[in-house]
Parts: structure tokens; sequence; C-alpha cells
């Protein structure tokens, strides 16, 4: 087998201010033509670096100190030294895009909005083959086809907007492998999917990889990724390269500590239910006397701690209401949804992205208020509950110190011109509780059991990394001490080796206060992980509703089955059936089997089919 | 597409007839009329006033009307082209203006493109150069640019062309062209004169632009799609032209309807301490004056303008940028 490229002593150094930061660090690795080799890290780790290093592509701060990239080009025969070519140099550019292609981890940032699919794939064409306009069209238009679009001449006249996120990788897909490439470099090309649409892509590069027997650098943190599609794989951390092999000794017997770190931070399906995730970096919290709440002297009077009666919304575009008398057609977010969360327990909310779950928690906020539907509340010591949508002025004010938030993005839910103090002092402030001295210890205390120094409390939330801000996010929540906390998506946004931290910082935190959570995310091992009971929603509805383990054993709905099946495992025994995943439509009601089947004749409802466990299907 | 621009057009109805009535309203705030300020002259002077006379006038120019109904004379003679007539100069607007307009036109008209052919290629050239020496020096030039009042910099230029260029102080075109019928020497010495006044109005508004041009480029030259067309082996130059500069111009476009009238307004002082034969003086004596029609009719020129420009900046916008054209009515 040939080897493509071939990557020897490569080292990157970032300028800053006046010094080099070394971000990859005298690494080696061959990529053979035919295989995919996956560059595994967390982030800042120097994957995305040595990618950019190989297009000659690297930001104007960094250069390649030394080292060689060696590219033989396997239909030429032709090998290309690339780090001796100047990077605005006309022979690195026609191996760019033409030899080498590039695909990238954002569909929606990732093409022009404001050129057509058309255009920007045949541009590829354009400048690497000797054709004419109408020839780099009907070319495009080929390979448009190939990567599965359903109306290839429409869609080269369709804007990148247009198109669904799925589409837009396809489409992405399409320009890089217009010029059939001998290298697909993929950084993270699946990360910002949903999952049944993550298994088609993976597939898609996968066969396209055997079609034109391209080599694949396969960019990803996902060890599932990993093991579904790499024959070899290479572990970085910090800029060097820890590990690397064949997959099946990596798997197997992953040798170098941070690679078995790694595998065991990341929640999988196979754990036991009282298993912990080991976070490559410990973090030590402790709850203080000021936040403990007093035991209760008495059982709670209910055992139900939110209700959530037939909650619908809908949402109507706006349209020009002068000239144009048209019927808006009306987007259903949510409808018709209804659940209990038992106190002290962890609901977890799960679905893909636009499936109604960050709507649904606005509602539950009364941050956004229902076409129809209550919310009820039950207070750990009355029997009556409270209906959140009714509450108005203060009421609704006092209300708020029992419920909390914590925000998916920890980047922008933190104002960064208030110091850290002020951010987590500002709900007591607020809510007027204490004087300042107390609210200082208090403050102290909350920063002390998200395992944060209080010493930082000076400082601005910019100095602090994703996963130390989204701890922030959480202190600042656990200020009002509530009783019930709403997470939406909070460790989406953060790295894999973070991510075990928040999630057992947010698992003590629940049995050491007694919080009752709704956990919302779109990562079912993460929701098996931290959940008690999960519901399932799909294009605004709740379609299955069950304790966790009868829902990832003996899941009964078409789409919950299809998500779980969808879901890459980081075990080679459990491969992806790939054949599966790709041709089922799985989040079209329409598509699902009867008697799940939506229709307009039938009216489907929530049933239950055994204790604790319903499933949407007809009456 | 057709029918926007259609919708765009019928918008700017209802538009201007607000606007028609908010212009009347004001020029008819202040106490007394064009007469009651003629008469006090008079009097002032020592002379008799005819009340026969003044009842007359005030009958022949329908003063004694009321308010809505002039209005609606104003307003429906503005249809078919009369602006009314001015008190002050006893004639018809049209003949009073007709002239100035086109000059204040021509004027703003140069000093947009002049604007522009500065703005562009400075503000590619230090975006796509950022924290070069180059950029240092044309953000320095650009800053003295904005900080320099309009009439002090057209006191600078209109000594350095007298010293240098010898070209007459003042005015538009050399004495001897004034009130000339339009000819090939005319129009020689309207171009000698126009760069003055071009440039004192334009500085800065080019010196602004500049600054926006390269904080929008900067912004756009980070994005994701600009890597994907680098990873695609296209070159830098072209690149930064069908990309992020395509991108930026949202913004520039976006400004057009600002744009017209800003040059306008921004014109008159300087047309003042230039004495240029625009409209802009004109409007200062005519509001002073009370001299109700030709004082509305360039408020009601202003509004058009800006009516129009932000018009032509919609129409521009939704054939650049797709997403405002395909997303208008469509469901997301």
């Amino acid at each position: 087998m040939v080897d493509i490229l071939t990557i020897k002593n490569l080292q990157v150094e970032f300028d800053y201010h006046n010094s080099r930061i070394p971000a990859v660090k005298d690494i080696s690795l061959t990529i053979p033509q035919g295989r995919t080799v996956a560059l595994v890290g967390e982030s800042g780790s120097g994957k995305s670096v040595t990618a950019q290093a190989i297009m000659q592509i690297l930001p104007k701060k960094a250069q390649i100190t030394q080292g060689s990239i060696r590219f033989n080009d396997p239909e030429s025969g032709n090998s290309t030294e690339i780090v001796s070519l100047d990077p605005m140099s006309k022979q690195i550019r026609s191996i760019r895009g033409g030899r080498i292609s590039m695909i990238f981890q954002e569909p929606m940032v990732s093409l022009s909005p404001v050129h057509t699919v058309g255009n920007q794939i045949s541009e590829a064409v354009l400048l690497h083959r000797d054709v004419n306009k109408s020839e780099a069209l009907k070319l495009s238009e080929d390979m448009l086809d190939r990567v599965g679009f359903p109306d290839p001449k429409r869609a080269i006249d369709t804007y990148p907007f247009e198109l669904s996120g799925g589409l837009r990788q396809r489409a992405m897909i399409a320009c890089a492998l217009v010029c059939r490439p001998a290298i697909l470099i993929a950084d993270e090309p699946t990360t910002a999917l949903d999952v049944t649409i993550q298994a088609q892509i993976l597939k898609l590069i996968s066969d396209m990889q055997s079609e034109l027997n391209m080599a694949v650098l396969l960019i990803t943190h996902d060890l599932g990724v990993v093991a579904n599609v790499a024959n070899e794989v290479v572990v970085m951390y910090h800029g060097q390269i820890m590990e690397s092999g064949i997959i099946e000794d990596i798997f197997r017997n992953p040798s170098h500590p941070y690679l078995k770190a790694l595998i065991k931070a990341i929640p999988h399906f196979d754990m036991k239910p009282d298993e912990r995730l080991t976070p490559v970096r410990n973090i030590e919290s402790s709850v203080g006397e000021l936040l403990r709440m007093e035991p209760a002297k008495e059982l709670p009077a209910n055992r139900v701690h939110l209700e959530v009666r037939d909650i619908s919304k809908s949402f109507r575009i706006k349209n020009n209401p002068i000239f144009k008398k048209v019927e808006v057609p009306e987007i259903k977010a949510v409808s018709g949804i209804g659940f209990e969360v038992h106190r002290g327990e962890c609901f977890g909310l799960v679905g893909e992205s636009g499936c109604g779950k960050t709507t649904l928690s606005k509602i539950l906020m009364k941050a956004l208020s229902p076409d129809e539907g209550n919310v009820i509340y039950y207070d750990k010591t009355s029997k009556k509950g409270i209906d959140i949508l009714a509450l108005e002025g203060d009421d609704l004010f006092q209300f708020r110190r029992k419920m909390q938030f914590i925000f998916q993005d920890p980047f922008s839910s933190l104002n960064p011109r208030m110091t850290v103090f002020d951010i987590i002092r500002e709900p007591l402030l607020i809510h007027e509780i204490g004087d300042i001295d107390y609210q200082r210890e208090f403050v102290k205390e909350l920063v002390r059991v998200v395992g944060l120094d209080p010493r930082f409390l000076n400082r601005y939330p910019h100095s602090f990394s994703g996963g130390q801000r989204q701890r922030l996010g959480i202190a600042r929540a656990l200020a009002l001490k509530p009783d019930f906390v709403i997470c939406d998506e909070p460790v989406s946004a953060l790295d894999v080796s973070i991510q075990a931290q928040i999630l057992n910082l947010l698992k003590d935190l629940r049995t050491e206060l007694g919080l009752t959570t709704i956990f919302i995310t779109h990562n079912l091992a993460v929701v098996k992980y931290i959940a008690d009971r999960v519901g399932v929603m799909c294009r605004g509805r709740l379609v299955e509703i069950a304790d966790r383990d009868s829902l990832f054993e003996n899941p009964v709905h078409p789409y919950t089955k299809a998500l779980l099946g969808a879901v890459p495992h980081p075990d080679l025994a459990k491969p992806l059936d790939f054949d599966s995943t790709l041709e089922s439509q799985a989040s079209e009601p329409k598509s699902w089997s009867a008697p799940f089947r939506s229709q307009e004749s039938v009216s489907l409802q929530l049933q239950e089919i055994k204790q604790g466990h319903s499933v949407l299907m007809e009456v | 597409m057709i029918l926007y621009i259609l919708k765009r057009l019928l918008f700017m109805i209802p538009t201007l007839f607000v606007i028609s009535v908010l212009v009347f309203v004001i020029i008819q705030l202040p106490p007394g009329d064009y007469l009651e300020t003629y008469i006090a002259e008079l009097q002032s002077q020592g002379e008799s006033v005819d009340p026969d006379r003044i009842k007359f006038l005030r009958a022949e120019y329908g003063l004694d009307k009321p308010i809505y109904e002039q209005y609606f004379v104003w307003a429906s003679g503005m249809l078919v082209g009369d602006y009314g007539y001015s008190f002050e100069y006893g004639l018809p607007v049209n003949e009073v203006i007709g002239d100035r307009l086109f000059l204040t036109i021509i004027i703003s008209v140069v000093t947009i493109i002049f604007t522009w052919a500065i703005a562009f290629p400075i503000g590619i050239y230090s975006a796509t150069h950022q924290y070069s020496w180059g950029d240092y020096g044309l953000s320095f030039l650009g800053f003295i640019g904005l900080a320099t009042p309009n009439f002090l910099l057209a006191l600078v230029m209109l000594y350095l062309a007298n010293v240098y260029f010898g070209t007459s102080i003042g005015g538009l075109m050399d004495p001897e062209y004034i009130d000339q019928p339009w000819g090939i020497d005319k129009f020689f010495s309207v171009l000698e004169h126009l760069w003055i006044p071009v440039v004192v109005i334009g500085t800065s508004g080019t010196a602004g632009m500049i600054r926006r041009l390269r904080a929008n480029l900067l912004d756009e030259l980070q994005k994701q799609y600009v890597v994907t067309a680098r990873a695609k082996g296209m070159q830098e130059k072209k690149l930064v032209r069908k990309y992020p500069l395509r991108m930026s111009m949202n913004f520039f476009i976006a400004d057009i309807g600002s744009l017209l009238p800003s040059v306008i307004s921004g014109a008159e002082i300087t047309a003042i301490v230039l004495s240029l034969p625009t409209t802009g003086p004109m409007m200062l004596n005519a509001l002073q004056s009370q001299d109700m029609y030709l004082a509305g009719s360039f408020l009601m020129f202003l509004a058009m303008l800006t009516v129009i420009g932000v018009m032509l900046s919609d129409i521009l916008l939704a054939i650049l940028d797709p997403r405002i054209r395909l997303q208008g009515g469509a469901t997301k």
C-alpha cells in the first residue's frame, strides 16, 4: 500500500506576544492510500493545526518551524514536499482542493450564504480542471447526485441556507470531492449534526472513499465515530502524539495513560448503574454549610414536583400583512406535551435539534407563554400546586427562587463585563438576600461547591475555560438555593474530557442538595449516565417516556429505536448498522410504522404499555 | 423579484404622504406667515402698508383658507410638478430652485462617487494588510479626515486652490458664466471648481467609510467560508473579491439610504462657506423668512431623496443577497 502523505517531525509554532508557542510538537504520521486515519484528541491538542499545515492554510501567526510533509500523488506519481512550498504559490494551490481536500465542522458557516451551491462546487472544478462553465456545472450535478441529493438539478441553484444541516454537509462533501482528490481531510465533519444524520454522513464518506480509493484523515474527538470508520488511530494531546496504531490495537489494549483516561471519561451505553465517569482531570467540590438545606423533617407532601399538562405552542412566521393575505403556516414547536417530574429525580429530555426541547424548557420557566396547557409546581410542604404560567408580578418574582436554569453556551451566558463575584452575587442582590458580608461568604462557598478557587472571584469570565465557565453558570443557578433546576444542553458545548467533570458535578449536587432536575440533551449516552427517567421528543411531540433502563433496553417507538441505533459506540464489537440508519427517515412522523404512524385520520396519544413506560401511538 | 420592487414602490406612497403632512406642519409651526413677516419688515422701514393689498395677497396665495385646504393645494400641486410660489423671489418655486437643484445633485453624485472610489481600495487594502505600516498610515490619514471640520477644510482648500491653481474663490464656476446658458466652456469651468466642494464634503464620509469597510471586511475575513475557499485552492485576491467583499457589501448598500441626505445636508454649511449656487444657502434663507412653499419644497426634496435612497438600497440588497430575497415570505 502506498503512503500518500508522510509527515515527519512536524513542528508548528504560533507567534504570541513575541514568544513562540508550539501547537504541534515533533509529530510524525503516515496516511496510506484508501485508508482512514483518525486523529483523536480534545480541543487545543493540535489536531486542526496539523490539518491546516498539510493544506498550508495556517493562520498568519502560525509557522512551520521544522519537519516535512511529503505528498505522493498516486495519479501522477509525483512527490511534493509541501513544507517547502510558499502558501501563496501556484503549486500548493493546485494541490489544495484538487489533490487534497478538506471539509469542516460547521456546515452552516463553511459555505458562503450568498452564492449558490452549484456556483461553489463548480468553482472548485474550474480551478483545477480545464473545463468550461457548463461542463463544470454538469460535473457538479453528477457529484451532488452521488452524495445523495434527491434532486441534483434543482440543488445546483439553491443557496446553502435553503438546505438542512445534513444536506449542507453533503454539499460541502461534494465540493471537496468533485475534483477526485487523493486525500480528504475531514475536520470534525459530524460534530455539529444529529446522530441519525451523523450516521448517514459517515456512511457517505466511507462510500466515497472506496469509490475514489482515497485516503481520509478524520479529525474527531468522538471515539464512537473512530471505532466505526477508522483503520488507524493517532491520539494527540498537547500537540504531541501519545499513541498511534491500527484500530484493533488501540481499542483492545490502549497503552498510554492519556488514552485510557479519555476512554474512561466518555459516557457509554454499557456502564453499570452506579459506575462513575473518571474525568481526565478531576475537580474537587465540597458543599458547605450555607448552601446545605435543612433536612426535611417530614416527608414531602407530594411525590410529584412538576406537572406538565398538554403544552402546545405554535410559532407564526411573520409575513407582510398589507399586500398579501396569505395563510401563514403555523409551525408547531411543541404540541400536547404532558409529563410529570418526581421530587429529587433527574428527568432527561432527549431529541434532535429542532424537536422543541428548548422551547419547552422556556415555557416551563415562563420565558415563553404556550398557546395552551399548564405547568403545575408542587412545593415541598403544601399539597396544592402553583400554576407557573398563571403567576404574575410579585408572585412570579418570588417563584423564581425555586426554579433555576443552566444554559447551554457558557461563553454567551456570562456577562463579560462583570466579575465572577458580581455574576454569582447578582441573584442575591436582585432578591435582596443577606447583607454584603453574608453574600461574600455565600458566593465564596458557591465557588468552592463547583470546584473553583475563591481567589478567582475578582476575575472576569474571559480568563476561564469553557468548563470553568459552565461551573460558574452552575454556581449562579444555585445561588438562590432552588429546588428545581433545568439544564439545557449544559455539556454539549464542552470537550469530552470536561464533559465528565460537569456531569459528575451535576450528579453530586443533585444527591447532596436534593435537587430535582430536568436535563435536556441530544446525547443519548449522557442522558443514560445522568437521568432516572427519560422522555424522547420528536417534532414537538413526546413519543416515548420511560425509566432509563426500560427505555434503553426495550425501546418501543420506532423513533427511539432509530435514535438508539444511530449512536456510534466506542466499541469495535458493536459496529453501526449503516444500512438501516441510512435508509430510514426516522424523524419523519409519516414514515413510522403502524400503530405509531401520524395520519390525519387517527389521533395519537401517549399510552402506558407497562408501569411507567408510555409510548405515543394510536388510541 | 418584480413583485418585490412593485411592493417597495407602492410603499413609498404612504411614506411620502406622511412626510408631506409632517413637512407642512413643520413649516406652519412658527407663528404667522410670510405676509406678516413681510408687513413687519415694511413697517419697520417706516413704509405704510395698504390693508386691501394685504387682503388681496392673502386671498391670492390662499393664506386665508383653513390649513388643511392649504395643504391640499400644496400637496396636489406637487403631484403635477407645481411646487407653489416663492413669496420672496416672486417666482414659482420651480424656477427658483431649478438650476440650483441640478447643481446640488451634480455635487452630491460626484461626492458619492469620490467617496466610493477612494474608500473602497483603501478599505480593502487596510483590511487585508491589517497592522501593517500601510494600514497604520492610512488609518492615521483617515482619522485626520474624520476629525477635521468641513468649514475649516473648505477655507484651507479655497486658499490652496487660489494660490496654487489660480482658481477664483467661491462659487461653482468662474463669474463670467453665471446665469449664462450651458456650453463647453461653462462645463469645464464647473469641473475646475467642482473638486473643491467634492473633496471638502466627501472627506469625512470617505474616512468613515474606510473605517467601516475595514471593520466589516476584517470580520468577514475570519469566517469559515473564507477558509473553505482557500482550501479549494483559490487565489487570495480573487477569493477576497468573491466572498468577503461581497458579504461586506451589505452594510455598504444599506448605507445608501442615509448617504444621500447626509451628503446633501452636510453640503449646506460648506455651500455657505464656499458660496456655492446650490440649494443649501437658499433653504436656510427660506426657513428664516417663512417662505413656506420654497422651504417646504426643499424639505420634501430631501425627504424624497431619503425615501428613494432607502428604496434603492433595499432593492439592491435584495438583488445581491439571496437570503433577503428568498427568506422574505419563506417559512423557516
